[in-house]
This record gives structure tokens, C-alpha cells and sequence, in this order.
């Protein structure tokens, strides 16, 4: 029993997953290869914005080696359909958004320099590449639009959008927070941007499509988030194929931060051509079409104005943002500025009167959708850079000033005035540990001894709340989702008492087949590597929604314990059966079917191996220990906590240096702590390179200028203090594991953060993330 | 990557020859360079010519007034060469400033200075130490090579053979990174050559250049106070997504001050 208490909730165990990755032995969709296999190179749009003309693969298609060019002509006359956007969301006036068509392969305008209009399939990768220049394309080049905040007085780009506006979503109440704020002592008025970025997972994505003729089925591996969403989408909407006749493989995921979610034009046009030409078809994209094609993230201007009145106290909070959604709607790219933003515009405090108006705008840019956190960070990145603006303009600590407006644990459940309902949280616990981390106290002297060396020191807070776990389904359908947001969990049992665990969500990177077989084993008192977990396979698990907005343990999580339930409740069944008494006598702990008040029990392997070979079986039940659930959440979680950043500027140069940045979070029960603190890590790092170094550039003719690792630049460890990582527990009020959710926290605490103590440092309310030391020179020289 | 012949002579004039005949040749070094440039499809050599195998190109001298660096030594072999570090200090430190390990384990200094890219850091070190570029067919003084944007006094199919640096009695090398690429925005090289200073540019035009107005005001004046009044004009300067013309105007005196201040302490 050690094992399993060392393995039990709450224990660091080390990553089961990691030694197959750090031996080279995980598998990625690259890693597949079928017979007869061909390769697949995309034609991409060399404008932002054309007409296209014609395509003419005479050359191409004499070279050797090439079997196909198939274009978006082709797909089209094939019965393929648009690309769906997955939540369509209701403009102010009630009607629905306006969503502009989004074939897969474009065939008539392109809208983004790198869009797809075809493919070319060869015998190899190289020839595919090179046939793939000797196409000759015309196009008639137009004007492009590509700065989100002057789209709604451009030209449209899309037939049918007038003023490339696809919707004007409101959230709260307009007048009475008009009428707060008319009212306030103070008005606090912020101008920000939140830049563009580009995901940058390491593994870049990647599709292998194969079709049987005999049976006709489909088979697509593919880096995907969600692989039961990908089949889904595909059948039902792009009509690739019939569910049952496709079966999506998304195996070891190197990275996705969201970017994996989507159903791209890429992974459609590979299963197609595999159909069309009856040879396995490939294609992985290189770095450079990762950052053309890949959907971005972030991309808001918001103008936000905070009131408050004599005592510091919030009274109304009112933001309006143009959300740049890029030339289509991605799966998801409508709800990310909407609900999973203006929602959250109440932070950790009771400000009573909130109204959020957003301006989702297409431009020619590559599609904006989820990218860890997405919206969440945007609407922290609004309150908590406008509340510490706020406590400098009326010369309060902006610790004070956090304080004296946050919900308190007395208060919950907490109605905000953005439509969510918080369960439950203590933020001051949180924002107390922050501050004895960092040690609050003693910054002055560290801001005092930095001024002898020449440097300006600063330092900032950012108390974040977040949403995960998205749900519950009929809400979300009641806002506009196209899917549900439940989880499906199925608990095998072996006849041996090994387990075989099957869940919908999908980790790439996340730990799942620890943390996962850390909670079945635990219930069930077996051994951690007595469990095994599936996932990523639609012709083995029966269905799921997949890993996004930190949702898999909360959410998937809670499947599999209703799963386990069962398994336990069939296995005291059987137990009471041999035991000779009711079931109501038998006890299930650590992994021991006991008989109340006596010594006599059975084990879990006993129970298991007797359902499987039934000799003495109660003569109602079924055979066999194998048992699914599905868990529709009641609410979100939601995870909060307290970043606090220090920083020190190099007044000659601008340069910037992160020296301390503390997370305290409150993600609730902690399965597994260390692989918790890594997602902190990493979601930290985002967060810094957000507020430091990434930008995603397009100059005017929608030409994508940072298009490499060598100008896009993502953190390095070098770039990135010693973190300090602390947790605070509320237990999630509403789940069986009393679990929140961690992927996503230290991407949207800690860019407000890392501002709030730069802008400390040079004495300013803003400088645009993300802050190159030449703003930095510029903000101090001028 | 487009397809292309591959040779590896194992002479300067095999080489040259290799590169006579070939319909449109270039020399590989490291490839540092050449193959990223290459895989994204922006060169198409017919032929490869990798210098490789020529003995003629490697090797390190140091003598008490001179270091003479192979033109295929690796920045990490200069970085941690005893020699070099003994008595020219700069320039292992220098070489140490660039890329990253895997970068600095295959990038070579004759590849660095033959392409001359407008944000390498070995530029600085030739111009600031005034070295001599030598080749298979003639020698050319550092003041003559760097001409313009990834242009060079070399002529087509001339490979640099070795590179001599003068020993100064003291110098240093300060470089302003691209948080990015770590290429250098600015670098700066200042070095003394009893009481004969010479400053060293690279990343803030189209190629490194002398600082003249820097080294007049240096000249017998060792410190940074002496350079306060000069002004850095940024005409020509590089203006991109990193860095304005301005900021690297500015950046050029900073660097020049921290460099002098290491020189001087
Ligand atoms: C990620 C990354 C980061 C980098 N960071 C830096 C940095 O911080 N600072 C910096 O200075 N550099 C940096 N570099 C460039 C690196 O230093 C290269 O090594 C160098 O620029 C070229 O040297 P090479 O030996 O690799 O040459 P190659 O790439 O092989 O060749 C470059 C060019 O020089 C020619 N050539 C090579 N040798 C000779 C010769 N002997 N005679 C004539 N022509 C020759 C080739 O034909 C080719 O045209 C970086 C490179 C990378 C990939």
C-alpha cells in the first residue's frame, strides 16, 4: 500500500509519459508512415488580399514524381462545405453574427497571405515543394485590411459584411453603468492594446489521411486537441465523410496552447486527396506555415474606464474592444473576445456595474482564435491594469485598493454582474502569500539599492480570475455553442485487475497518464502503473470534447470518477455475493471489498477476476467490470490566485529584466503538484514573452514580418527569473475532485503583472506589450 | 532544400576549380548561413563546395603580436582557445557572444566574415582590430573588405584563407542582442593600440564600419567622459521591426561607453 499512498492525491509523482518523450520514443503524427504513402505541399497566397484568377499546373504536373494538383476549385466541385465556426454569437440587436463563408481551399479570393487554395500531391516531400512553385497562379491583387482598428471604415472584404464587421456583442447593463460612472468620484480611463501572438508549439502540425476502397473507411491522424470534434466537424459540416466511416487519431502532441483545437484547411485537404487518389497522403507543416497558417491569438484594442467613489470602492467598470478575428472565423475565434471574455471583466472584485461592448472584426490576417487562456488573459490584462492605474492616480496602494474591493468568502456564491456565478475562492488568502513571497515589505529597499546601481526597479500585482471547465452544454447552447461541453470517462477493468482507462479530452503536454491513473488509482487502492490511459482515438474511446480551456481534470476527470463509481458499485455487488451478505455490508477502501464489523474481504483483483470468469456470480448481473460515464458540468471552475512581478529597467538601454515573479494560484484539490507547478511554469513563460517579447507584425499589405524564430521572439529560459509557485486551496464546490484546472493561470495573471511593475518602474500608465527596450528608452528619453 | 552537387576538395585550388566549373557554386563552411538559407528555398546552388577537408584553413597562431585564426575555426574553438584567450582576450569573448552552442559548435569565423551579415559580431573584431583578411589569391585590409550590405571586396570564388589580428594592449567588445535572433543589433568594439584607438561597428549600418568620430575623440582620452559630446548620426543606418535607425544611434554610444568602461574600469 506505500505505492499507492506515495501515488495517492496529492503526491509529486513523476510524469509516467515523460520517459517515452525524453527517450525519442513518443510517437507523432510525422511518425506514421503507411505504404505507398505520398506527400502533400500547399499552393499559399502570396498577397493578403486577391482575386484569384487562374491556376495552371501544366508544368507541375509533367514533373515526375507529382500525381495531383488539386485546388479549391476541385473541392468545391466535390461537395466539400465551408469550415464551420463551432459558437455563433448574438449581436446586440439579436441577430446572429455575420459569418463570412470559409471554404477549406479558397477558390475564388484569397483573404491572408499563406491561405490555402491547393495542394499538390507527389512522391516526395522535395518534389512536392518544388512542383509546387512551378504552379503558376494569377491573381489581381486588392487592397488589403489589416489593422483591426480602422477594419470597420475600410473596404469590406467579404461580400455580404458590411464594414468587415461580423458582430457588435454586448454584455451588462449599458445605462446604469453609464449612470455609475456619470456618478463616480473618480474615473480612471485606460487605452490598451493586447498584442497579437503566434502560438509556437514545438511540434508543428502535421496530417496523414488514408482511405480504405473496400471498406471505405477513412483514417486521419492528426496533431489535434480534440480528435472527436475534428471527426465531428468534418462529417457534419465539411461532409468529408460519415462519422462511422471516419475514425481521427490524434497520437503524441507535441504542444498546441490551443492552436490544435481548430479544424484547419490542411488536415480536410489531406484525407480528401488520400480518398481522390487512393494512396495515403502526408503533410507536416514546416516552422515558416506554422506562423502563416496557424491560428494566432490575443488581438484586442480596448478603450476601459473604471469608476469609483470616495472610499477607493469600484462602482462601474465600462470596456470597449475591437477584437480582430482574422480573415475567417476559426472553430472557435467568435466566442474567445465574447464569452469567454466580457465574462470576466468582474475579476476578483464586486464592482456592481460592469458593460462590455466588443467589435469582432475581419481583417486579411491569418484566423484569431484560442491561445492559452483565450479572452481571460485579454480581461485580466483590462481590470488589473486598470485598478493598479487607478490606486496611482488617488495615491493608494494598489494592494489597498484590491483589498477593499475584493469578494469576500462570506460572499459566495457570487453573482456578478457579467453573467457568471463564482463558487467559491478566498483571493486574500491568495494575494497574502503573494505579498510574503515576494516580500512586499522589503521592495523599497530592493527599489532603493537597484536606484544606486543605476537601475529602476518596479513591481506589480495582478489578482486574476479565470473560468475553466466551460459549461454547463445547455447553457453554453442556450449562448450560441454548437457542441456540448461534457466529458465521457470509461473505466475497463481487466480480468487481471489492471486498468484500462479511456477519456475524451487529449493531453499533448499536459500529464494526463499520470494524473489521470493518480485518481483511478487511488480510488480503486491499485498501483499507478497498474493504470493505463487511452485517449486521442476515436475508434477507441467513444467520445469526447477534448483538452482546452484547462478543462480535462475538472471536466474529464469528473467522467472518469462516475466511471469509477460504478465500477465499484458493480464490484460491491459481486463482492456482497461471495461474501454471502447484501451489498449494503460491504465497504470498498484501499482497494479492499470488506465485509462491515469482521476481517473478511476480498480484494479488487479478486472482484475483478470473478466478474470475468463468473463461477460464483449473483445470477442478476452481468459479466464483466467495464463501465462509462458522462459529466456535464453545473458551472465553470475557477481557478484565481495572485501574480506579483518585479522588474528592473536598464535606463540606458531600455533593456528590461525580469528578477522575481511570484504565483500564488488557487486551482483547488492538487491531484499531482508537480506536474501542476510545470503547466504554472510554462503558463508563466507565455505570460512573459506576452508582456516582453512576442508580437505578431503584418505591415500594410498584410505581409506577415515576423515570420521566423529569428524575429518572433519567444522566451528563452534565460529571459525568465527563478519563478516562486505557492497554491492556496478553495475546493471546487461542484465536482467530485474539487479540482479547477491549472493550463492556462500563469498566461493570464502574469502579463498585467509584469506591467503593472514595469509601468511602476518608469513612472507611465502604459507602454504597448510587448515592452521592447526601445519603447522602454523611448518612454524614459521622452 | 533544391537539389544540388556536392563536392569536398581537399585543396584551396581543387576547390577553385570546383567552383570555375560549376554553373552557380558556393563554398559551404559551417552552414550556419548557407543551409537555413537553402532549406527555406531562398538559395539554389547547383553546386556545393565544402571546404571542409583543405587543411590550409585551419589551424590558430599566436604570436606575441599577432593572432592568426583559420578561416574554418569554429567560434567555440576561438572562444576557448588558451592562446587566444592569453593574448587577445576580446575576441574569445567575442566569439563566445554568438548564437548559441550548436550555432558556435559549426559557425566558422572565415564563414561569418565572408558573408558579412550586417549583425554579425566577428566584423567588429576585423575592423576594430584593423585585421588583415587573407586569401587564396591576396591579402586585404580590414578597411578595404566590408563594403556593403552582405558585400565584400571578395571576389567571386576567392576564399578567405585565415584572418590576422593585431594584439592591442587592451580592448573590449560590448554587443546589444536581438532578444530574438541574438544576432547583434549594435556591437562595439573599442581597442587600443598604445594610444592608437580604434573602434569597431557592427549592426547599425548595411556593414561594420569604423566609428572615426568616436576614435578622434578617444585618441589620447581614454574614457567615457571623452565621448559624451559626439554625435552619432544615424543616417544609413538599419531601421527594421528591431530597432530604429535612432535607437541604434543611441545604442552605438552606450556600447561604446560599457566597452571603454571595461577598458578603463
Ligand atoms: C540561430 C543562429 C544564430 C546566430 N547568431 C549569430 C550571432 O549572434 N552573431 C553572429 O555573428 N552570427 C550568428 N549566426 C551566424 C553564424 O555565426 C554563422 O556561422 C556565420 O554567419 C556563417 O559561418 P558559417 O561557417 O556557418 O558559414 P556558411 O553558412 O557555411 O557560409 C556562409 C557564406 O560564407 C561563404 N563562405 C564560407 N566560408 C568561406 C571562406 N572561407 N571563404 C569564402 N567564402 C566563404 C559561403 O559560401 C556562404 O556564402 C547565427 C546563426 C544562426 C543559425
Amino acid at each position: 500500500m506505500a505505492e499507492a499512498i506515495e501515488s495517492g492525491i496529492g503526491a509529486p509523482v513523476r510524469r509516467k509519459e515523460d520517459m517515452r518523450f525524453i527517450t525519442g520514443e513518443g510517437r507523432y503524427t510525422d511518425d506514421f508512415s503507411q505504404r505507398g504513402q505520398v506527400y502533400a505541399a500547399f499552393l499559399r497566397s502570396p498577397y493578403a488580399r486577391a482575386r484569384l484568377d487562374s491556376v495552371d499546373a501544366s508544368e507541375a504536373l509533367a514533373m515526375e514524381g507529382v500525381l495531383a494538383v488539386l485546388t479549391g476549385q476541385d473541392m468545391a466541385a466535390d461537395g466539400f462545405g465551408d469550415l464551420p465556426c463551432g459558437w455563433t454569437v448574438k449581436q446586440k440587436d439579436g441577430s446572429d453574427m455575420v459569418t463570412a463563408a470559409h471554404p477549406p481551399l479558397a477558390h475564388s479570393i484569397v483573404n491572408y497571405a499563406g491561405e490555402p487554395y491547393g495542394l499538390v500531391v507527389a512522391s516526395s516531400v522535395a518534389v512536392a515543394r518544388r512542383a509546387a512553385e512551378r504552379v503558376i497562379t494569377e491573381f489581381t491583387e486588392l487592397d488589403a485590411v489589416v489593422n483591426p482598428a480602422l477594419a470597420m471604415d475600410s473596404e469590406d472584404i467579404h461580400a455580404g459584411v458590411v464594414g468587415n464587421l461580423c458582430y457588435d456583442w454586448e454584455l451588462g447593463d449599458a445605462s446604469a453603468t453609464d449612470a455609475a460612472l456619470a456618478a463616480a468620484a473618480h474615473v480612471t480611463r485606460l487605452d490598451l492594446t493586447n498584442n497579437r501572438l503566434i502560438p509556437n508549439a514545438m511540434e508543428p502540425r502535421a496530417a496523414l489521411g488514408i482511405y480504405d476502397p473496400g471498406t471505405g473507411e477513412h483514417t486521419l491522424y492528426t496533431t489535434s486537441q480534440n480528435p472527436h470534434l475534428e471527426r465531428l466537424v468534418l462529417s457534419a459540416f465539411v461532409k468529408v465523410a460519415p462519422e462511422h466511416k471516419l475514425r481521427v487519431i490524434a497520437p503524441d502532441v507535441g504542444g498546441g496552447f490551443g492552436s490544435k483545437i481548430f479544424v484547419y484547411p490542411e488536415e480536410t485537404a489531406v484525407i480528401w486527396a488520400a480518398r481522390k487518389l487512393r494512396r495515403p497522403v502526408k503533410w507536416t507543416a514546416e516552422r515558416g506555415e506554422s506562423f502563416l497558417a496557424d491560428a494566432h491569438g490575443r488581438d484586442h484594442v480596448t478603450h476601459a474606464q473604471l469608476g469609483l467613489d470616495e472610499q477607493g470602492r469600484f462602482v462601474a467598470l465600462k470596456v470597449q474592444t475591437t477584437a480582430n478575428l482574422g480573415a475567417y472565423l476559426s472553430l472557435f475565434g467568435s466566442s474567445v473576445p465574447t464569452y469567454l471574455y466580457g465574462t470576466l471583466l468582474a475579476g476578483q472584485y464586486k464592482t456592481p456595474n460592469i458593460h462590455v461592448e466588443v467589435h469582432g472584426v475581419y481583417t486579411n490576417t491569418a484566423p484569431v482564435d484560442a491561445y492559452r487562456g483565450a479572452g481571460r488573459p485579454e480581461a485580466t490584462y483590462v481590470v488589473e491594469r486598470i485598478v493598479e492605474i487607478a490606486a496611482r492616480e488617488l495615491g493608494m496602494d494598489p494592494v489597498e485598493l484590491r483589498r477593499r474591493n475584493m469578494i469576500q468568502p462570506a460572499d459566495f456564491p457570487y453573482q456578478t454582474p457579467v453573467a457568471l456565478v463564482y463558487d467559491t475562492g478566498d483571493y486574500e488568502a491568495s494575494l497574502d502569500k503573494a505579498l510574503q513571497l515576494i516580500d512586499y515589505a522589503g521592495f523599497p529597499a530592493r527599489r532603493a539599492a537597484a536606484a544606486v546601481a543605476g537601475k529602476r526597479r518596479g513591481i506589480g500585482l495582478s489578482c486574476y480570475i479565470e473560468a475553466c471547465g466551460l459549461a454547463p452544454s445547455k447553457l453554453a447552447i442556450s449562448l450560441g455553442a454548437g457542441v456540448g461541453l461534457y466529458e465521457s470517462g470509461e473505466v475497463r477493468v481487466n480480468p487481471t485487475g489492471s486498468v484500462t482507462v479511456f477519456t475524451g479530452t487529449h493531453s499533448h503536454g499536459q500529464g494526463h497518464e499520470t494524473t489521470f491513473a493518480q485518481v483511478v488509482a487511488a480510488r480503486l487502492g491499485v498501483d499507478i502503473d497498474d493504470v493505463e490511459l487511452v485517449h486521442g482515438d476515436t475508434g477507441r474511446v467513444e467520445f469526447g470534447l477534448g483538452t482546452y480551456g484547462s478543462r480535462s481534470l475538472s471536466v474529464g476527470g469528473s467522467a472518469i470518477v462516475g466511471a469509477l463509481e460504478k465500477v465499484i458499485a458493480k464490484g460491491r455487488r459481486i463482492a456482497a455475493h461471495m461474501l454471502e451478505t447484501d451489498v449494503e455490508n460491504i465497504d470498498f477502501e484501499e482497494g479492499q471489498f470488506r465485509l462491515r464489523d469482521s476481517n473478511r474481504a476480498l480484494s479488487f483483483g479478486e472482484v475483478a477476476f470473478a466478474a470475468y470468469v463468473p463461477a460464483d456470480y449473483p445470477e442478476d448481473l452481468e459479466p464483466g467490470l467495464s463501465e462509462k460515464a458522462f459529466y456535464d458540468p453545473e458551472n465553470f471552475t475557477y481557478p484565481a490566485g495572485t501574480h506579483i512581478a518585479e522588474v528592473e529597467v536598464d535606463v540606458e538601454t531600455g533593456v528590461v529584466a525580469l528578477v522575481n515573479l511570484v504565483a500564488v494560484d488557487d486551482f483547488g484539490i492538487l491531484i499531482n503538484p508537480l506536474i501542476v507547478h510545470g503547466q504554472v511554469h510554462g503558463g508563466l513563460a507565455q505570460g512573459a514573452g506576452q508582456a516582453l517579447l512576442e508580437q505578431a507584425v503584418y505591415d500594410e499589405y498584410g505581409q506577415l514580418q515576423t515570420g521566423s524564430l529569428m524575429d518572433y521572439c519567444i522566451p528563452r529560459a534565460d529571459d525568465l527569473p527563478d519563478f516562486l509557485v505557492d497554491t492556496t486551496v478553495t475546493p471546487c464546490t461542484h465536482n467530485p475532485l474539487g479540482a479547477k484546472g491549472c493550463g492556462e493561470a500563469g498566461a493570464i495573471g502574469s502579463p498585467a503583472a509584469i506591467m503593472n511593475a514595469l509601468t511602476d518602474a518608469l513612472g507611465v500608465n502604459d507602454i504597448s506589450m510587448p515592452a521592447t527596450s526601445e519603447k522602454i528608452w523611448r518612454a524614459l528619453s521622452g | 532544400m533544391y537539389q544540388f552537387r556536392y563536392h569536398k576538395p581537399a585543396t584551396l585550388e581543387e576547390a577553385v576549380d570546383c567552383y570555375q566549373s560549376a554553373e552557380d557554386g558556393i563554398y559551404l563552411a559551417g552552414g550556419q548561413t548557407l543551409l537555413p538559407t537553402m532549406k527555406q528555398r531562398l538559395a539554389a546552388p547547383s553546386d556545393v563546395i565544402d571546404l571542409s577537408a583543405i587543411d590550409r584553413l585551419t589551424g590558430i597562431e599566436v604570436t606575441s603580436d599577432e593572432v592568426r585564426v583559420g578561416a574554418f575555426t569554429r567560434h567555440d574553438e576561438v572562444a576557448r582557445h588558451e592562446g587566444i584567450r592569453r593574448r587577445l582576450p576580446v575576441l574569445a569573448f567575442l566569439a563566445a557572444q554568438i548564437g548559441d552552442g550548436q550555432v558556435r559548435n559549426r559557425g566558422t569565423i572565415g564563414g561569418s566574415v565572408a558573408n558579412s551579415d550586417p549583425a554579425a559580431d566577428y566584423p567588429a573584431a576585423v575592423i576594430g582590430l584593423g585585421a588583415t583578411i587573407n586569401t587564396n589569391a591576396r591579402q586585404i585590409a580590414a578597411d578595404d573588405y566590408f563594403q556593403d550590405l552582405f558585400e565584400t571586396a571578395l571576389e567571386p570564388g576567392e576564399i578567405i584563407t585565415r584572418i590576422d589580428f593585431p594584439v592591442p594592449s587592451r580592448a573590449a567588445y560590448r554587443k546589444f542582442p536581438n532578444p530574438a535572433s541574438r544576432y547583434a543589433v549594435v556591437g562595439v568594439l573599442v581597442a587600443d593600440f598604445d594610444g592608437r584607438i580604434r573602434v569597431g561597428i557592427t549592426g547599425a549600418g548595411p556593414c561594420a564600419f569604423r566609428g572615426t568620430a568616436l576614435e578622434v575623440a578617444l585618441q589620447g582620452n581614454l574614457n567615457s567622459a571623452a565621448i559624451e559630446g559626439v554625435e552619432v548620426p544615424d543616417v544609413g543606418f538599419n531601421n527594421d521591426l528591431h530597432a530604429s535607425a535612432e535607437y541604434r544611434a543611441h545604442l552605438v554610444k552606450v556600447m561604446a561607453r560599457r566597452a571603454i568602461a571595461d577598458l578603463v574600469g
